[in-house]
């Protein structure tokens, strides 16, 4: 029974939220990822971006309850998500065209390209504060829990309680949908291949007649696809804030380069890594143990590594020891 | 225009800039040289950012976003140097369990943190491959995590139990605040070592999230170790290296001389203050300033130039180039903590929640970038002018909205929402500032030569 109860608690307070935050990372490396495959810089505004796609969902969100539109048992967000991508699609698109394409032209150096994302980075900021300001803001509706705590007790008798919250089932289904949906396009459609071969080779892609200005223009869209579900699930599983959305930029950037830079598959499992660390890290295990060892055995203390406050240090850490042992990532990617 | 003229007159331009906001108050200035002085110290500040981030950028090309780390790291050096001893902080007797206690067990705790990553870096390097090197050396991590946080912990509980209220931190050595400033650029140096051993002679972009990471880290520790410096809250009311003004107040000496310049004692106390610290940073960026010109114009500087330029080459002439990135980014490392000590020595508190990346690091990109990287002059003209900007850019954007609403009436849902905005200009004005110059005029107000 102890035992049941220490899985329960595990998977309460570890592997599910670890499950749902390492699929938003994942979602947003693989955004960071395809940028610096194809248009081979790292964007810092990336956060930001993520900010402002999950900005335009929201008001969508709102307009949509206004009106009295929902969606059942699921949030009225999904309904607004697409909006919400489409919006973001436009600016990124309008921005490559405005800045980006310039340095691009004329062949700039990729750190050149970074500064510049810094510029890019302050416009998004300011534009998201003009708009929303800077505050918390909450736009979760219908049902919150597909199994409540109390409902799980009394099913299990257990304990401890398990409670799964719509918002993680949604994170992971719809994390699943997209990859499944970004691998396909990548690899069996005539575009996703030929964004593969301007990946590996550019020179080579340009020779075989590969359009670069179509390339680049799908890569924006499906950023702006990646980035916006990546925020509007963050935002419902937490809340929206900006400046966590600025914060995000650092374990996604983790996750990506612990990955490998320019490999899909690397963001993904890079985003769980990065998730799972944080979370068994910073957790207090003192419930879990309490339960496995026996009575004379209990810790006193917490049982916990680090306090929350320091997930950011978890992050930085493996990014440091992938980059002193293994600089490539995990899956081999593109960078020296 | 000649070239050789460009310089001076940016310079008398921006310095036109300052004189206007403390004499006049037509348009967007604020006609206080309370004011003015206010932004001009913070400017000056800011400058010798800007030369310590134009060092790294422009002499070598190395991209530093952990600017904030650094600074917060010279705030926290007044706190260590500045404050007065907390009584008790560091007893003699040992405990019940035969270690020294408080401030004692934590250093000795650091310590046996330190050999611990040492140890590990020593089986790594010398232990023959194989599984055995990593086992044993991830025995010797956790098994040393558990150990450091024993002896840690247990001096960590009681500093911060010895009046909770007003200390609860291991206090300082109650040294005159501006030897922090010097010690503060030893501690951005010492933090920007650790980094630079471990991500430079990677991707440049990679030195990019790591020190993102490690400013973020230092914030943290800041805002968490409540033992350091009181965490998140503050340590108020550090001494000062200039007068104080109630003092200078009741001194009936300046009083008369305030009088003969026809200012109230208030104000002139206040700008007497702010001049003080005026004159002090003025005197450190002069010396940054003359360092950073004879380094740039030296072999050395000239061999660094060569390194960015084309690093292939300066290795195939023999130069290490990892080790020198290393120095220069450790040098202008400690450039940013100097300056961050100065900063919280002027404001007088170690806030760790006012550092914000935006402001910290990234405005001080803007700086470098508008200013003219790889040319000193440049880099202090980006701090003056940026940072006159950053203030001016509220006032600017009220003017703006006032034009834009003309005619409309109070309330008018058009003319509230733009007030509200205009808050928000600056982040938005200083990224299309950030991209017209990159976009027209990549190599900065005053260019390298």
């Amino acid at each position: 029974m102890d035992f049941l109860n220490a899985i329960v608690a595990l998977a309460n307070y570890v592997l599910i939220p670890a499950t749902a935050y390492g699929a938003q990372l994942a979602l947003g490396a693989l955004g960071v990822t395809l940028i610096y495959g194809i248009l081979r810089f790292s964007n810092f505004a990336h956060g930001d971006t993520m900010a402002f796609g999950t900005m335009v969902t929201i008001l969508f969100t709102w307009w949509f309850q206004s009106m009295g539109l929902h969606f059942g048992p699921l949030p009225t967000a999904l309904l607004a998500l697409p909006f919400g991508i489409a919006v973001t699609a436009v600016l990124l698109l309008g921005t490559d065209r405005l800045v980006f394409r310039f340095y691009r032209k004329k062949k700039s150096d990729p750190v050149i390209l970074t500064i510049v994302s810094l510029g890019v980075m302050f416009i998004y900021n300011g534009l998201v504060r003009f708009v929303i300001g800077v505050g918390d803001q909450q736009f979760l509706d219908g049902e919150r829990f597909v199994i409540s705590a109390r409902g799980f007790k009394d099913a299990t008798g257990l304990d401890e309680a398990l409670a799964l919250k719509t918002t993680q089932v949604l994170t992971v289904v719809v994390a699943v949908l997209v990859v499944g949906a970004l691998f396909w396009f990548l690899n069996r459609t005539r575009t996703g291949k030929s964004m593969r071969a301007f990946s590996d080779n550019e020179d080579l892609a340009l020779l075989s007649g590969i359009n670069p200005d179509k390339v680049v223009a799908v890569t924006w869209i499906i950023v702006a696809g990646l980035v916006t579900v990546a925020g509007v699930l963050y935002g419902l599983d937490k809340s929206f804030k900006p400046f966590t959305y600025f914060q995000l930029l650092l374990p996604i950037f983790a996750a990506a380069i612990v990955g490998g830079l320019g490999n899909p598959l690397g963001a993904i499992a890079g985003g769980f890594v990065i998730a799972f660390s944080e979370v068994t890290i910073t957790y207090a295990w003192k419930k879990v143990v309490t339960y496995i060892l026996p009575d004379s055995l209990a810790p006193d203390g917490l049982v916990q590594l680090l306090t929350t406050d320091y997930k950011f240090a978890v992050s930085f850490v493996i990014l440091i020891i992938v980059l002193l042992f293994r600089p490539t990532g995990i899956f081999k990617g593109q960078s020296a | 225009m000649k070239t050789s003229m460009r310089t001076p007159l940016l310079f008398v331009a921006v310095a036109a800039l300052f004189i206007l906001e403390g004499s006049t108050n037509w348009w967007i200035f604020s006609g206080s040289w309370t004011a003015a002085l206010g932004i001009l110290n913070m400017a000056l500040l800011s400058a010798i950012m800007a030369l310590g981030v134009n060092m790294q950028w422009g002499y070598a090309g190395l991209f530093n976003t952990g600017i904030m780390g650094f600074a917060a790291l010279g705030g926290l050096a007044t706190v260590l140097v500045g404050t007065q001893p907390t009584a008790g902080a560091f007893p003699w007797e040992l405990g019940a369990d035969g270690l020294p206690q408080g401030g004692w067990r934590i250093l000795m705790g650091l310590a046996f943190g330190a050999l611990t990553i040492a140890a590990a870096i020593f089986a790594q390097r010398r232990l023959p491959k194989g599984r055995m090197r990593g086992l044993s050396t991830l025995a010797i991590i956790v098994v040393g995590f558990f150990v450091y946080r024993w002896i840690f912990d247990g001096g960590v509980e009681l500093v911060e139990k010895i009046n909770p209220a007003t200390s609860g931190n291991i206090g300082g050595l109650g040294l005159p605040i501006i030897v922090s400033w010097p010690v503060g650029g030893l501690f951005a140096a010492a933090a920007a070592w650790v980094i630079g051993k471990t991500a430079l002679g990677l991707r440049s972009d990679y030195l990019a999230i790591a020190t993102l990471g490690i400013a973020e880290i230092i914030i943290a520790v800041l805002k968490n170790e409540d033992w350091l410096a009181r965490g998140v809250k503050n340590i108020i009311g550090l001494p000062r290296p200039v007068a104080y003004e109630v003092n200078l107040q009741a001194d009936p000496a300046f009083v008369e001389r305030a009088a003969n310049w026809g200012l109230d004692p208030a104000t002139a106390s206040t700008i007497w203050v702010k001049l003080s610290y005026s004159v002090l940073f003025a005197a450190v960026l002069i010396v940054v300033m003359v360092g950073a010109q004879l380094a740039l114009n030296s072999p050395w500087g000239r061999m660094m130039r060569a390194i960015r330029d084309n690093e292939t080459a300066a290795e195939a002439m023999g130069k290490n180039v990892t080790r020198r990135h290393l120095h220069i980014f450790i040098i202008g490392s400690a450039v940013c903590g100097i300056a961050g000590a100065m900063a919280t020595t002027m404001d007088g508190v170690l806030n760790p929640g006012a550092y914000q990346p935006l402001r910290y690091t990234f405005l001080i990109w803007v700086m470098v970038i508008v200013g003219g990287s790889g040319n000193n002059w440049g880099a202090v003209l980006g701090g003056f002018l940026i940072w006159w900007l950053w203030n001016a850019v509220e006032p600017l954007g009220i003017w703006l909205s006032n034009i834009l609403t003309v005619g409309l009436p109070d309330g008018n849902w058009f003319k509230t929402s733009m007030q509200d905005a205009a808050a928000h200009f600056r982040l938005f004005t200083m990224g299309i500032i950030l991209l017209v110059v990159l976009r027209f005029s990549p190599r900065g107000l005053i260019p390298e030569k």
